[in-house]
C-alpha cells in the first residue's frame, strides 16, 4: 500500500516537491497520452522549422535544418505542428502542390501510413 | 548589544519600520484595513530609497500571495502583508507557498472576517489559516509585533524549517495605537537576520530545476511528509532564535509567555492584547492573595502541546480564551488544542472555553476579574460554569 519499493522514502525527496535538476521530462514519456499523431511527408516539407520551433514539447526531431519526423515517445498529439504548418495552410487554400507535410491521423493506425 | 532607540511608534508603523530594516528583496502587497499602513509606509520607504527592495503593487491578495510565491522561488528574501479579507483571497495560493517551501515572512493584523462586515479586532482571519502550513507567530504589543517580525525571518529561513511565517498582533488595539518601542539601529537587525541564502532557485541556471510538479498518487504523499518534518522542528528554532534575540537586543522569548504562572491555580490562557489587560488584573488579584496567572500562547502553529501540558499541569482551573466564533459547535481552536493537549495527563485541570471579543468588542479588566473569580469559584466546587461560553455578549 507504501506505493512502488523502487521509489525514494520521503526523507530522500527535495522539499517543497521541488526537481532539484533539469531535463527530467526526458525520462517521463507522455506519447501515451496521445489520441492522434502526426505524420510526416517528406516529399511536401519545405524545412521552414516553424513546427520545430512551436512543438511545446521538443518533439518535430530536425538534423542539419530538415526535419526528420518526431519524437512519439514525448509527443502528446496536440496538433500544433499540423495546425501551424505553411504547406498545409497553402495546400487547405488550393495553392498546394505536394499535398500536406504533417497529416494528423488516429492513433491506432499503423506507424508511418500516408 | 546594539544601540538602542525608542520611538513612537503604532503597530503598524513599528511593523513597517522592521521591514525597512530587514530590507527584504521583494514586497508585493495589496492594501486592507487595518493593516493598510504597513506596507502605505513601506512604499515610502521605497520611493525615498530607504531599502532596496522590488515593490510589486497588485490588484489583490489572491496576486500578492502569487507574486510572493513567484519571487521567493526565484531565490529573493520575500515580504508582505495583510488582514482578514485580504488572507482569505490568498487561502488557495497560501498552501502553495506553504507546501512549495517558500520562506516568506508575512504580518497579518487580525481582523474579523466578513460578513457582518467589520474592520475590528478578532482572530477569525489567521485561525481560519491555521492549518495552510504556515508558521503562526501572535504578537501581544507593539514592541513584540516588531521583535517578532525580525525574529520571524530567522524562523522561516532556517535550514531545518524553510516555511512561511505568518507574524499576527491585533486590529486597532495594537496597529493603531502607539507605545513607545524600543528599536535597533539597522545595522544590528541586517546582522541579525543575514543574508538570504536561497538553497535552490529558479534564477540559478546553473543549477536548473522545477517547482510546483504535478505530484499524483506515487509521490504527493512523501511531499507532504517532508512539509509535516519541517513543521515539527520549528519549536525548537524559535526557542534558539529567541535566544540569539535576547542575546542581540535584550528581550527574551520563547515558545509561549508564563505570567505568574508557577504556583497559580487559576489560569487563564489567551492570544494577543488581552494579555496586557490580564496581566494587571492578575497583579491586582495577587495581591488579595489569590493564585491567579496567565500563560499566553505566542507560536501556535506548530502547537507546542508538550511545553504547554507541562506548563499547564499544575493549575487547577484553567480558563481558554478564544476570540473568534470557530462554528464547531464546541468551543475555538485555542480551546479544542489546549484539551487535546492536558488529555494525556494522568489529573487534568478543570477546563473551560470562552469565546470573547468578537468583532472588536471590548474586554474590560473587570470582565477578566469576574473570569478569575468565578473561575476559582467552579474549582473550589462553588459555582457551576458551562464547558464552554460567550463573555461580554449580550444575552
Amino acid at each position: 500500500m507504501s506505493g512502488k519499493p523502487s521509489l525514494p522514502t520521503y526523507q530522500e525527496l527535495a522539499p517543497g516537491g521541488v526537481i532539484p535538476e533539469g531535463g527530467t521530462a526526458t525520462r517521463y514519456q507522455t506519447g501515451g497520452w496521445r489520441s492522434v499523431r502526426p505524420v510526416f511527408h517528406a516529399a511536401a516539407c519545405v524545412h521552414c522549422l516553424t513546427c520545430w520551433i512551436l512543438c511545446p514539447d521538443s518533439a518535430v526531431k530536425a538534423k542539419d535544418g530538415k526535419v526528420t519526423g518526431y519524437d512519439y515517445d514525448h509527443c502528446k498529439g496536440c496538433g500544433i505542428c499540423a495546425f501551424e504548418c505553411p504547406v498545409n495552410k497553402a495546400h487547405a487554400a488550393g495553392k498546394g502542390k505536394k499535398g500536406p507535410a504533417i497529416t494528423m491521423e488516429p492513433e491506432n493506425q499503423p506507424e508511418g501510413k500516408a | 548589544m546594539s544601540n538602542v532607540t525608542i520611538k513612537a511608534l503604532t503597530g503598524n508603523e513599528a511593523a513597517a519600520y522592521a521591514m525597512k530594516q530587514i530590507d527584504p528583496d521583494v514586497v508585493a502587497a495589496y492594501p486592507i484595513t487595518p493593516a493598510t499602513e504597513i506596507v502605505q509606509i513601506f512604499s515610502d520607504y521605497v520611493n525615498n530609497g530607504q531599502v532596496r527592495t522590488e515593490m510589486i503593487l497588485v490588484e489583490s491578495e489572491h496576486s500578492a500571495m502569487s507574486a510572493c510565491i513567484g519571487a521567493s522561488a526565484a531565490g529573493a528574501r520575500v515580504m508582505t502583508g495583510t488582514s482578514s479579507c485580504g488572507l482569505a483571497l490568498m487561502w488557495e495560493v497560501l498552501y502553495v507557498a506553504a507546501s512549495t517551501r517558500c520562506p516568506i515572512v508575512m504580518c497579518d493584523v487580525n481582523r474579523a472576517l466578513s460578513a457582518p462586515i467589520n474592520i475590528h479586532c478578532d482572530h477569525s482571519d489567521t485561525m481560519g489559516a491555521r492549518d495552510s502550513g504556515w508558521v503562526q507567530l501572535y504578537a501581544e504589543n507593539t514592541q513584540e509585533a516588531y521583535d517578532t517580525l525580525i525574529q520571524a525571518v530567522r524562523v522561516a529561513e532556517d535550514p531545518a524549517v524553510r516555511l512561511p511565517v505568518m507574524v499576527m498582533f491585533d486590529g486597532f488595539i495594537i496597529s493603531h495605537s502607539m507605545e513607545g518601542v524600543q528599536v535597533a539601529d539597522d545595522a544590528a537587525v541586517q546582522k541579525f537576520v543575514g543574508p538570504f541564502q536561497p538553497v535552490r532557485w529558479l534564477l540559478d541556471t546553473d543549477h536548473p530545476c522545477t517547482v510546483g510538479a504535478l505530484d499524483l498518487q506515487d509521490y504527493c504523499f512523501e511531499h507532504k511528509m517532508t512539509q509535516a518534518e519541517a513543521l515539527r522542528a520549528v519549536p525548537a528554532v524559535v526557542q534558539k532564535v529567541g535566544k540569539e534575540f535576547a542575546a542581540a537586543f535584550g528581550r527574551s522569548y520563547d515558545l509561549f509567555e508564563a505570567y505568574r504562572l508557577d504556583d497559580a491555580e487559576t489560569v487563564l490562557v489567551m492570544i494577543g492584547s488581552t494579555a496586557g489587560t490580564a496581566k494587571d488584573v492578575i497583579d491586582e488579584l495577587r495581591g488579595q492573595g489569590k493564585k491567579v496567572g496567565l500563560l499566553r500562547i505566542r507560536l501556535f502553529r506548530p502547537f507546542p502541546a508538550a511545553q504547554l501540558r507541562d506548563a499547564l499541569a499544575k493549575a487547577k482551573v484553567v480558563g481558554v480564551l478564544d476570540r473568534y466564533e470557530s462554528f464547531s459547535g464546541t468551543g475555538g481552536a485555542l480551546y479544542h488544542e489546549i484539551r487535546s493537549a492536558l488529555y494525556d495527563l494522568p489529573a487534568r485541570p478543570r477546563l473551560h472555553g470562552i469565546t470573547y471579543g468578537i468583532g472588536g468588542r471590548d474586554i474590560f479588566p473587570a470582565d477578566l476579574r469576574q473570569l478569575y473569580l468565578d473561575l476559582e469559584a467552579a474549582g473550589a466546587g462553588k459555582k457551576d460554569l458551562p464547558a464552554t461560553d460567550y463573555l461580554g455578549v449580550r444575552k
